[in-house]
């Protein structure tokens, strides 16, 4: 069997298997609606790991890591513009799909148990396929516009999903801000497409590298745009700033989502597209610049934020914001590869912590709150080991997984030509904040007191996949990436100092971290008296709200907005035209009145009309 | 054409007058026969207008006119008559205000 010509099926069994649970409608018993929803992933799966296994040994002329392509049929055709149903797997591509199939197997698996007494188990499933199979033809399509097929699937699915309990009005809220706050960016991206075909007469990414290179000088204005414009479409989708305010909201969906879908993958998107686009950002160095700026304010924004957080999943949201942040940054400064490689140790961490964390809710009668937990250490060991490691791995202690690729992206940063030092200060005092929230929230959760009891443990469908995220989470740094092919490598390297700051800082957060936790520091913010803890309760409140963003747009968006609906809610427009008709309809009546049947009345008044018209004549003459 | 002592003036003055008499006629009577009559008059009033207009111009286009006018008035009097004949049989009366309730 060639899996070269069978790459299609990958994409296709989350894909049928969605379609099919669709159609059932919570009709098949829920062992075989589990079976069908993991078992095709775990296909897709080995699907993927067979390909990647061809693709990367040798094969009989002796050539190993070429890329596959396979052209399934034009999709459109209209005069010059082509796209096709096209997939092309190169190193890139390769990863992204052991990371989506891969971890996105393992979340299945977990949500056969995490969701096992919800009366939409089917649906359930049926939309995380079909996420899954539109997120693998985000990554997998040799073209811009398959990939914006991908880019608006996995949207919907993350609306549907966020929305998934929507009998609760706060969720349907949220899934609608996390579809509109996307759609922002999205729009910047179709803007961004159009201006690239128009330029360039071509959406295949081989195509499109090589026309850039020949149209564009470096730094071209027209180069610029449009990278600025696809960089809007990821800082939509990747929920940085100044879109970064639906991600925390997106939390409402069920907590395997959250680990899936924005944490490990659709989040990342905007990452992938930076990526797989190089080749036209390395032409618009403003571009480039703007994505690293953006990054280093994320990422200290959201630990700021997620320094204050008291809901454990708004914990791991904003630390998600941050970590993303801390890919564009390594993106922004050069550091292609270790951007992507941040990009899939996150995802094991990331993808470990929230699934830690739905094992502590599901556990807890769906607690959220850090303070109401506790002393959970001994009763659910599991979770406190998973919590404990992809707590380190978060904080990028030494050894762990998310230590290389973050120190890789740190460490690049200094290299910055222009503003170098200054990135990589924003990204050592991120990564000290980083520890220093992630260690709060573990001695928070497990240590201390218990104030909830656990009524059960997780099974072995939830346990297994923790299990394995925890190995991959701590040998994951030692993957070596097969990324040589697809970007440039960076050379160069800050002096040890440097090096030894970065890798000492996370160290001394997690230490602080535990000195707090002994002194009884964090608690959950109260009144205090007196004005300096005035002040600083403030500004905790401030960082908790995340710095007011939310409520400066609703200040500048949604009310203005909500304002103009109510004033159009009446249709003023359609006043115009009921004036009209009531206009006519006055002197219908008015005329009907005149009818009066008095031949008399009639002859009188033909007559007098007549003498006015004759005189009216009359005076128009003289 | 001599023999013409009395100037246009006078005979348009005069068919103005009746014309105007036989207005007033029809918008002051009740009865369907005498507004019947007023008609008469007021066609007649114009017919005199034309006559006197074609003697004045010395052409014969006012006799002609008259002549149509006559036409129509004959006309007009046998569905006049033929109204009134059916006035009478439905309302039982020959007063145009009880015919108001025609007006549909």
């Amino acid at each position: 069997m060639d899996m070269r010509e069978l790459i299609w099926l990958i994409p296709a069994l989350p894909l049928a298997s969605a379609a099919l649970l669709i159609c059932a409608n919570e009709k098949l018993p829920r062992s075989a609606v589990a079976a069908l929803g993991v078992g095709s992933v775990g296909i897709a799966a080995l699907c993927v790991l067979f390909t990647v296994i061809e693709w990367a040994v040798p094969g009989a002329d002796g050539r190993a890591g070429e890329t596959i392509r396979l052209h399934l049929w034009d999709w459109l055709s209209v005069g010059p513009f082509k796209a096709a149903i096209a997939f092309e797997i190169d190193g890139l591509t390769a990863v992204m799909m052991c990371v989506i199939t891969g971890v996105g197997f393992l979340i299945h698996l977990y949500s056969a148990e995490f969701m096992a007494e919800d009366e939409s188990y089917a649906r359930y499933f049926a939309y995380l396929n079909l996420f899954v199979s539109a997120m693998l033809i985000l990554v997998m399509a040799d073209n811009l516009l398959l990939l914006y097929l991908g880019w608006e699937g996995v949207g919907a699915c993350s609306y549907l999903l966020v929305g998934f309990w929507y009998k609760d009005a706060a969720n349907g809220a949220a899934a609608r801000k996390a579809f509109i706050v996307t759609r922002v960016g999205d729009t910047a991206m179709a803007l961004g497409l159009f201006l690239l075909f128009a330029e360039l007469g071509t959406l295949e990414f081989r195509e499109m590298g090589a026309a850039a290179r020949e149209r564009w000088a470096v730094g071209d204005p027209v180069a610029v745009l449009a990278t600025m414009l696809l960089l809007g479409g990821a800082v939509g989708k990747s929920a940085q700033l100044p879109l970064h305010t639906w991600l925390p909201d997106a939390m409402a969906g069920p907590t395997p989502v959250s680990a899936l879908i924005h944490a490990a993958t659709m989040v990342t998107a905007g990452v992938y597209l930076i990526g797989r686009a190089h080749e036209l950002f390395l032409l618009a160095p403003p571009s480039l610049t703007a994505v690293a700026v953006l990054g280093v304010l994320t990422l200290l924004l959201a630990a700021f934020t997620a320094l204050n957080q008291s809901d454990i999943k708004r914990v791991l949201a904003y630390s998600t914001i941050s970590q993303i942040g801390y890919m564009f940054l390594g993106l922004g400064v050069g550091a292609w590869t270790a951007g992507i490689f941040h990009l899939t140790t996150h995802a094991f961490f990331k993808a470990l912590l929230f699934l830690g964390a739905g094992a502590v809710i599901h556990c807890l009668h769906h607690e959220h709150n850090i303070f109401r937990m506790g002393g959970l250490r001994a009763r659910l060991p599991i979770a406190f080991w998973s919590f404990l490691i992809g707590a380190a791995a978060l904080a990028a202690l030494p050894l762990t997984s998310g230590f290389f690729s973050k120190d890789l992206i740190v460490l690049a940063a200094y290299g910055q030509p222009a503003i170098g030092p200054w990135l990589w200060g924003g990204a050592v005092l991120g990564a000290f904040l980083t520890a220093l929230y992630s260690f709060r929230l573990v001695f928070l959760v497990f240590l201390g007191e218990m104030q909830t009891e656990p009524d059960r443990r997780p099974g072995m469908a939830m346990a297994a996949p923790l299990a394995i995220l925890c190995a991959l989470s701590l040998l994951g740094g030692w993957i070596a990436l097969p990324l040589d092919g697809v970007f440039p490598v960076l050379s160069g390297h800050p002096s040890l100092l440097i090096e030894m700051i970065s890798i000492g800082v996370p160290i001394l957060g997690a230490a602080l971290a535990w000195m707090l936790f002994r002194a009884g520091v964090f608690k959950e913010a109260g009144q205090e008296a007196g004005l300096p803890a005035r002040l600083w309760s403030w500004l905790r409140a401030f960082w908790h709200g995340g710095w007011g963003i939310d409520r400066l747009y609703g200040f500048l968006w949604v009310q203005p907005y909500q304002g103009l609906t109510r004033l159009l809610r009446g249709e003023p427009l359609d006043y115009l035209y009921h004036g009209i008709a009531r206009a006519n309809l006055a002197m219908n009546s008015a005329f009907c009145k005149t009818q009066t049947g008095r031949m008399r009345w009639y002859a009188t008044v033909m007559a007098g009309g007549f003498i006015l018209l004759l005189g009216g004549m009359l005076a128009l003459a003289l | 054409m001599a023999g013409l002592t009395v100037p246009l003036e006078h005979v348009l003055l005069l068919a103005a007058a009746l014309f105007a008499a036989g207005l007033l006629g029809l918008m002051t009577r009740r009865n369907i026969i005498f507004m019947l009559l007023s008609l008469e008059v007021m066609l007649n009033a114009a017919a005199l207008a034309f006559i006197a207009a074609g003697a004045y111009r010395g052409e014969a286009d006012g006799q002609v006119v008259f002549l149509i006018i006559l036409a129509i008035a004959a006309a007009e009097v046998s569905v006049g008559l033929g109204l009134v004949l059916q006035v009478q049989r439905r309302f039982r009366s020959l007063d145009m205000d009880a015919a108001a309730r025609l007006k549909g």
